[in-house]
């Protein structure tokens, strides 16, 4: 059993079970193989945008551009892949239009979560460089990249006509299981090898607890924090190529939506919000509840305004269980 | 021999304090060197001297025979420095080979991964030295206080085989909240660790200090004025040392001792918290100023935090002004009358950024507000007044808090409680971090509001200063009132007197 999971850590998984019993007795639907692969299918963007979500907030940061970055990611992918170019080409400047006339095919896949990943080391420098807070400076470069994301299209999107490339997601080659789906799957081993056997790892829960001790102990405070945001920005990168080719199409309110979605299943999977307590198989589990609710939802046939409105209590709900009041002097 | 570790002539300066006035002191390989002396003394700069955190003005640090210069505890580290700091710092959320090995996973990388096997069997032999037997993966959220320190130990000692030159491991003030058994188990394993480095034990605990070191210094004032063979030092002798200078009456106002005392102000029976204090009874007259002295953990701090409101008692019952005061919030304390004067001034006891009237007048909002809107005439009036009456430097009565210097701040802090009307004064370290000319100041205000029929429970920064102030004393030890002292002016008590009670 790894080192980080005890029984605290398993509340979300009795939550999850839970919540998978009760809307299977009101909807018997629920269990059927083309529902639970579509919850699959639903779970894989937001379980890839949670993996750098749990790194920045058990370092006690926030990361607020998962939007941004996704939707710019997203057009990068778009107009640099086989489109249909359209009469408004002319009407894009220069570069841009250049990027929209260029096809290079699985290429753009690099290209775009390396675009992610510059985005992100961006939000570290300006965070720990200018000493800007995390939430402010990336809610800052999250709306400078959906302003450009708008901006550099003149607010249309761009469609994808090459049909292999949506493969990358749509495709089922295993199991009849999307290739999205495997492709989340990677991106968590990926996280979890990080969080467990790296020095980078050690140190987010170092700099996360106590960041004097960690400083004094001779872990580069500000360097893991740059490399942090950069790997949250290269896990929102590749949810951006990961969208592009499941909607066909990038543009700039492509995020919409899953900012929230992001923080609630990291806090409802049992990530403290204060640092140093949680992990990426946590924030699995808080993908799949927030999944799961949603799903069971539309299966009762609930509302969606009722929908959000039970989201933004389940993360209230999250938290105020989570922490323990009576350590908490000042709240902010 | 060449000393492993050495100071030359040592100095370090800050604004308005010398902390360290040229300090030589040397500490030899296998050496166990205690090191004492009262709060203000220069320990606490010197360690962060040896451990890198601060650089020195002027003088050398010597590591082995050469000169290094220390540019932060890592680096004090890398060259064989090691510091168990009082307030621990282990990282809870990791476990305890990833404590002992952080920062330092380097050795333990293969292709990028960190090997955890070979990390849990490095730390296992680490363990081994402090005999700590536990499983190198426990995190150490589980572990007790004594175990942790334990793990620090170990962390320092991981160094041995991993320097070329010996270690020195500085233990800052490390039996502070140990129970006797771990103290003991901390001293066998201190005398063991002798074979494998030089230690310097840092305490204000003496007779300790003469149990556990080979040879002592005594600082005072920022320099070391006694350096003795730990055989043949003596309790007395090293307090002497420690205190130096005769008290002096003038300086703390002895000739405004109030001897004709008011109404009873404060009375409290049998007050207990849990693991703070227990069963404290005890009386306070209107212009009475009762000194509490103890070493840190004895419980006079709870005590203090607990008549402010900032932690209710478990038992017992105070009674400010013969009427039962209920302490479970700061606000129904303030309402009771007490006012609270706390050591963390810039935390606790004033909005730095807010002004000189604004923080005066923050306890007693409604007499300055009308229809709930705030009266800014008289509020400047009011704060004009005390401003005056307390000699304030302070360019303006909006001038914000925070340029003010910390005599100033605190008389801030002292006038907000006149004006609230407070009839108990609660002083906890007033004149900590308050320069010299200032702390006068500080003793002149005390002064006055046990004139005003003020009672004022008073934590001083030194014994010197209890005595000195005090109508009465009583000594915490563990949690309890060990004794009581008279001191009238003219029969005051002795530190010494207080000491062997206090320890």
């Amino acid at each position: 059993m790894p080192a980080r999971l005890d029984l605290k850590a398993l509340a979300p998984v009795a939550v999850l079970v839970l919540l998978c019993l009760v809307i299977w007795a009101f909807s018997p639907n629920f269990v059927s193989i083309n529902n639970l692969i579509r919850i699959l299918n639903q779970a894989a963007i937001p379980m890839v945008l949670v993996m750098g979500a749990t790194f920045v907030i058990l370092m006690g940061s926030i990361d607020l551009s998962v939007e941004g970055i996704l939707s710019l990611c997203a057009v990068v992918t778009a107009a640099l892949v086989m489109n249909p170019v359209s009469a408004d080409l002319a009407s894009l400047s220069a570069p841009v239009a250049a990027m929209v006339d260029a096809n290079i095919g699985f290429l753009a896949i690099p290209v775009a979560i390396l675009a992610g990943g510059l985005l992100g080391f961006v939000n570290g420098v300006v965070h720990v460089r200018l000493k800007v807070p995390s939430f402010m400076a990336t809610l800052g470069i999250g709306f400078a990249c959906l302003g450009i994301a708008t901006a550099a299209l003149g607010g249309f999107p761009v469609r994808i006509s090459d049909r292999a490339f949506r493969q990358i997601t749509l495709g089922r080659e295993l199991f009849n299981v999307p290739n999205g789906v495997w492709l989340a799957l990677a991106a968590v081993f990926v996280a979890y090898v990080v969080q467990e056997w790296t020095r980078v790892g050690r140190w987010i829960y170092a700099v996360g607890t106590d960041e004097v001790t960690a400083r004094q102990s001779g872990v580069p405070v500000e360097r893991t924090r740059i490399i942090v945001f950069t790997l949250a920005g290269l896990f929102s990168g590749l949810a951006g190529v990961m969208a592009a080719a499941q909607l066909g199409q990038g543009h700039a309110l492509l995020g919409q939506g899953r900012l929230f979605t992001t923080i609630t299943a990291v806090v409802v999977g049992g990530t403290a919000l204060t640092g140093g307590v949680g992990s990426v198989l946590n924030s699995v589990v808080g993908v799949l509840i927030v999944v799961v609710l949603t799903n069971g939802m539309v299966l009762m046939g609930v509302e969606t305004y009722v929908q959000q409105g039970v989201q933004g209590l389940l993360i209230i709900i999250a938290v105020a269980l989570a922490l323990d009041r009576s350590q908490l002097d000042v709240v902010k | 021999m060449t000393a492993v570790l050495e100071l030359r002539n040592a100095t370090k300066s800050f604004p308005g304090v010398k902390a360290l006035d040229s300090v030589s002191m040397h500490i030899e390989p296998n050496e166990i060197v205690g090191l004492i002396g009262e709060n203000g003394a220069g320990k606490s700069t010197l360690l962060k001297v040896l451990t890198g955190i601060y650089q020195l003005d002027e003088g050398q640090v010597l590591v082995n025979g050469r000169e290094q210069k220390l540019r932060s505890p890592r680096d004090a580290f890398d060259h064989g420095v090691a510091m168990v700091f009082q307030e621990q710092s282990v990282i809870s959320t990791l476990s305890v080979a990833e404590n002992i090995f952080l920062g330092r996973e380097g050795e333990f990388l293969v292709a990028g991964l960190i090997n955890k096997a070979a990390m849990n069997r490095a730390a296992r032999t680490e363990l081994a030295k402090v005999r700590l037997d536990i499983d190198p993966a426990t995190r150490c959220a589980h572990l007790s206080f004594a175990q942790r320190q334990m793990v620090e130990i170990a962390k320092a000692l991981s160094l041995d085989t991993r320097i070329d030159g010996d270690i020195v491991i500085l233990l800052d003030e490390p039996t502070s909240v140990l129970e006797k058994r771990e103290v003991e188990l901390l001293f066998d394993i201190v005398r063991e660790l002798k074979a494998r480095a030089a230690i310097v034990f840092i305490s204000h605990r003496l007779d300790e200090v003469i149990d556990v070191a080979d040879r002592i210094y005594v600082m005072r004032d920022g320099a070391v004025v006694q350096e003795v063979p730990a055989s043949t030092a003596d309790v007395h002798d090293l307090h002497e040392h420690m205190v130096g200078r005769q008290l002096h009456h003038e300086y703390y106002r002895e000739n405004r001792q109030r001897s004709e005392l008011g109404e009873v102000a404060l009375s409290v029976k049998n007050l207990s918290s849990k693991g703070h204090f227990s069963d404290i009874s005890f009386e306070l007259q209107e212009g009475e100023i009762l000194g509490i002295a103890g070493v840190v953990g004895s419980g006079r701090e709870d005590l203090a935090r607990c008549l402010a409101g900032l932690a209710p008692p478990d038992s017992g019952e105070v009674k400010a002004a013969g009427k039962v005061a209920n302490l479970t919030s700061p606000r129904r304390a303030v309402d009771a009358g007490f006012g609270f004067i706390p050591s963390e001034r810039k935390v606790e006891g004033l909005v730095a950024p807010l002004s000189v009237t604004e923080n005066m007048t923050l306890p007693a909002p409604h007499e300055f507000t009308r229809r709930g809107l705030i009266r800014f005439a008289h509020e400047t009036e009011v704060a004009k007044r005390w401003i005056d009456r307390l000699r304030i430097r302070t360019p303006s009565p909006r001038t914000p808090t925070q340029s003010l210097s910390g005599g100033n701040q605190q008389k801030v802090v002292l006038s907000k409680w006149r004006i609230a009307g407070s009839r108990i004064a609660i002083l906890d370290h007033p004149t900590r971090g308050v320069d010299v000319g200032a702390k006068e100041d500080v003793y002149e205000m005390v002064r006055d509001m046990a004139e005003d029929g003020i009672a004022v429970v008073l934590l001083g920064d030194t014994l010197e200063e209890v005595i000195g102030l005090s109508n009465r004393i009583l000594v915490f030890k563990d949690g309890r009132i060990s004794a009581t002292f008279d001191a009238a002016v003219g029969s005051k008590p002795d530190q010494v007197d207080l000491i062997a009670n206090m320890v």
